[in-house]
């Protein structure tokens, strides 16, 4: 056993995403408290990995991995880590490492702490800050054991204390490409011909609170009215009441623009990480302990489509 | 075509969720269906109408309320029900996966189904951890389900509409974030009539695992921030907003 911590870190098209240098930083704050080393890995080929402040880094280089699939990284993850025997490793609560992470809890036994916002060192051991029921609770945990798995929401730490240059050492797969069950046929692309919601100023945003596909017409009245597009969140979406493009989110697009009006979004961990940089953030809901008004600039309890109306009325 | 769709009921995030102890007070709130649940119910009886097969739902009875959300799924399409009897509402993720694993191992399945995540699951999903359990892969964050023959060609999203299409060799277990069409809606006279003349099969808890986190403290979170609240009618509120919009030039 070891007081490493190792960060499973994730790329797409060769970059890697902001949640793997925010976690590189948050490790090398841990293993310096716990007195150990902070190891970057990096799984797949086609991106350079000597962009960390790590302590060190592992590049797992294989043609086999150039694409993700959750088998293939899933075994090379759980040989390294059975190698290593680290203290903690941790993943992007992201739609990759949500594939792994439990995955590797339950074939190792160690437990994992999912939706991790904050992770510290008391007592020699760690705790982790994590948000639970869509935000509307957070949980202090103490993993037992000698490992621990832990999951972090994108955007919780600093990106920049991640960033550097050790080089890494390469190492092959360790996974055996014909034995796979589960082979990446082809990448799915965007579709495109729909108005690009990552380019706008403003937006209307609309929640599941929008109540049907009859009502995304008051919606687009008043986006039109105040010069803004329609985006939405992920549950909209899903209903076919909007087309994919326009979702907001984890799983959606991120968005930054200098306005963000919220009609009937509750502020789910998921929709935040799309949406959160915005400018000027207003949110209108009728539940007034929705976790949007802790995040929102501007927010009113009340009806969305009196106050739609009512904006309409007035524009 | 056998499939297994595991099913998951939790606290309702509408509600206040009070805190007793170190948790969710479960007394007081109400339990509904994970809602990504609706999603893969959704896929396995698309995939069953068009190969043919048989769509089994199973869920862990935490609350002894189970029946109403199997009853929905007979209403939607599936033809069998199990529930695991636990009656324990703080069982974690682990141990449920554990339960429905040990559930699922006899019942030969090409395909089980878990909703990609539900709210309440600090430990992990259930899906990933059957998977390990049943020693199958797992592939989560899944848009769509196609069987052919023994694999099946699945489509994984990773972000703004951009993802991958995979074949996986059967039995494998999917974690499915939304099926390819709205979940169908199952009228209420369906529910009601399923609810007189379906047998649901009860099967005891069996097996043992811990999610090994201990809770310290639950809590609401500490707001850092919170948005300065507009009072007023609604049509006070619009104006408001209006005059805020003009007063940046976004208006
Ligand atoms: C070890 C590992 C290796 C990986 N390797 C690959 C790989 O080789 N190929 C691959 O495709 N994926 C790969 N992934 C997946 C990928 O890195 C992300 O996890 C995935 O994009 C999901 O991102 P997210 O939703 O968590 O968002 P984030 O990680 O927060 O976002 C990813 C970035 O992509 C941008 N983005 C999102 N959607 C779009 C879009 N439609 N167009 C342009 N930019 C967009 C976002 O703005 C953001 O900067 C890998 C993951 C892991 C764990
Ligand atoms: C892996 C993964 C990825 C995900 N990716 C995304 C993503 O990219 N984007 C995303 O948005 N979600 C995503 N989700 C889903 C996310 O967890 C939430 O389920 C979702 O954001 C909730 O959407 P919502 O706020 O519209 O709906 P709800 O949470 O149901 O909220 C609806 C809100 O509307 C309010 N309301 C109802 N009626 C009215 C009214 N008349 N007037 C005013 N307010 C009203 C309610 O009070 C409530 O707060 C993802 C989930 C997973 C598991």
């Amino acid at each position: 056993m070891s007081n490493d911590i190792l960060v499973i870190t994730e790329h797409m098209d060769g970059k890697f995403s902001d949640v793997s240098f925010e976690m590189v930083g948050k490790a090398k704050e841990l293993a310096s408290a716990l007195g150990g080393q902070a190891v970057a890995v990096v799984v797949g080929g086609g991106v350079s990995s000597n962009v960390f402040a790590s302590d060190s880094t592992i590049h797992v280089d294989d043609a086999a991995l150039s694409n993700f699939n959750p088998e293939a990284y899933g075994k090379v993850i759980e040989a390294l880590v059975k190698e290593k025997s680290p203290k903690v490793v941790m993943f992007g609560w992201t739609v990759t490492g949500m594939d792994i992470a439990a995955w590797l809890s339950a074939r190792t036994g160690a437990p994992l702490a999912a939706y991790a916002k904050d992770v510290r060192v008391e007592g020699g051991g760690i705790v982790v800050s994590s948000q639970a029921y869509g935000g509307k609770l957070m949980a202090d945990v103490a993993p037992e054991g000698d490992m621990a798995i832990v999951a972090c929401l994108a955007g919780s730490f600093p990106v920049e204390a991640g960033q550097g240059s050790t080089a890494a050492t390469t190492m092959a797969s360790p996974v055996d490409a014909g034995s796979l069950k589960v082979k990446f046929v082809e990448a799915i692309k965007p579709a495109g011909g729909d108005v690009d919601i990552t380019a706008q100023a403003k937006l209307v945003s609309i929640g599941r609170g929008i109540g049907g596909k009859e009502n995304v017409e008051l919606a687009e009245e008043l986006a039109k009215a105040l010069g803004a597009t329609v985006s939405a969140s992920r549950p909209v979406v899903d209903a076919g009441w909007l087309p994919r493009t326009r979702q907001v989110g984890k799983s959606g697009l991120k968005v930054k623009p200098k306005l963000y009006l919220m009609l009937g979004i509750s502020g789910a961990p998921e929709h935040l990480e799309g949406m959160k940089s915005a400018e000027l953030i207003i949110a209108v809901n009728t539940d007034k302990k929705a976790p949007i008004f802790n995040v929102a600039h501007y927010g009113a309890t009340a009806d969305l489509f009196e106050v739609a109306e009512a904006m309409l009325e007035l524009l | 075509m056998n499939i297994v769709v595991a099913i998951k009921h939790i606290p309702s995030i509408a509600d206040d969720l009070p805190v007793k102890g170190n948790n969710v007070d479960f007394d007081s709130v109400d339990f509904v269906l994970n809602e990504w649940d609706e999603h893969s119910i959704e896929q396995a009886v698309l995939i069953k109408e068009a190969v043919g097969g048989t769509v089994t739902v199973i869920g862990v009875d935490l609350i002894g309320e189970l029946d109403n959300a199997l009853h929905l799924a007979l209403a939607k399409g599936a033809d069998k029900v199990v529930k695991i009897t636990a009656d324990d509402p703080a069982a974690d993720s682990h141990m449920q996966a554990k339960w429905l694993s040990e559930a699922i191992k006899g019942m030969g399945a090409d395909m089980v189904f878990a909703g990609v995540q539900a709210s309440n699951d600090l430990d992990g999903q259930i899906g990933p951890m059957i998977a390990a359990y049943l020693d199958m892969p797992y592939i989560g964050g899944v848009s769509s389900i196609e069987a052919n023959g023994d694999s099946a060609t699945v489509n994984k999203e990773f972000a703004g509409g951009a993802g991958a299409k995979y074949s996986v060799h059967m039995p494998f277990v999917a974690g499915v974030q939304s099926a390819p069409k709205p979940p169908r809606y199952a009228p209420v006279s369906k529910v009601r009539q399923m609810a007189q003349s379906a047998t649901v099969e009860k099967v005891a808890p069996s097996g043992d695992a811990s999610s090994g986190l201990a809770f310290k403290k639950m809590a609401p979170p500490v707001v850092t921030g919170h948005a300065e609240m507009i009072e007023g009618s609604s049509k006070e509120v619009a104006a408001k907003i209006v005059e805020l919009l003009k007063s940046k030039g976004l208006a």
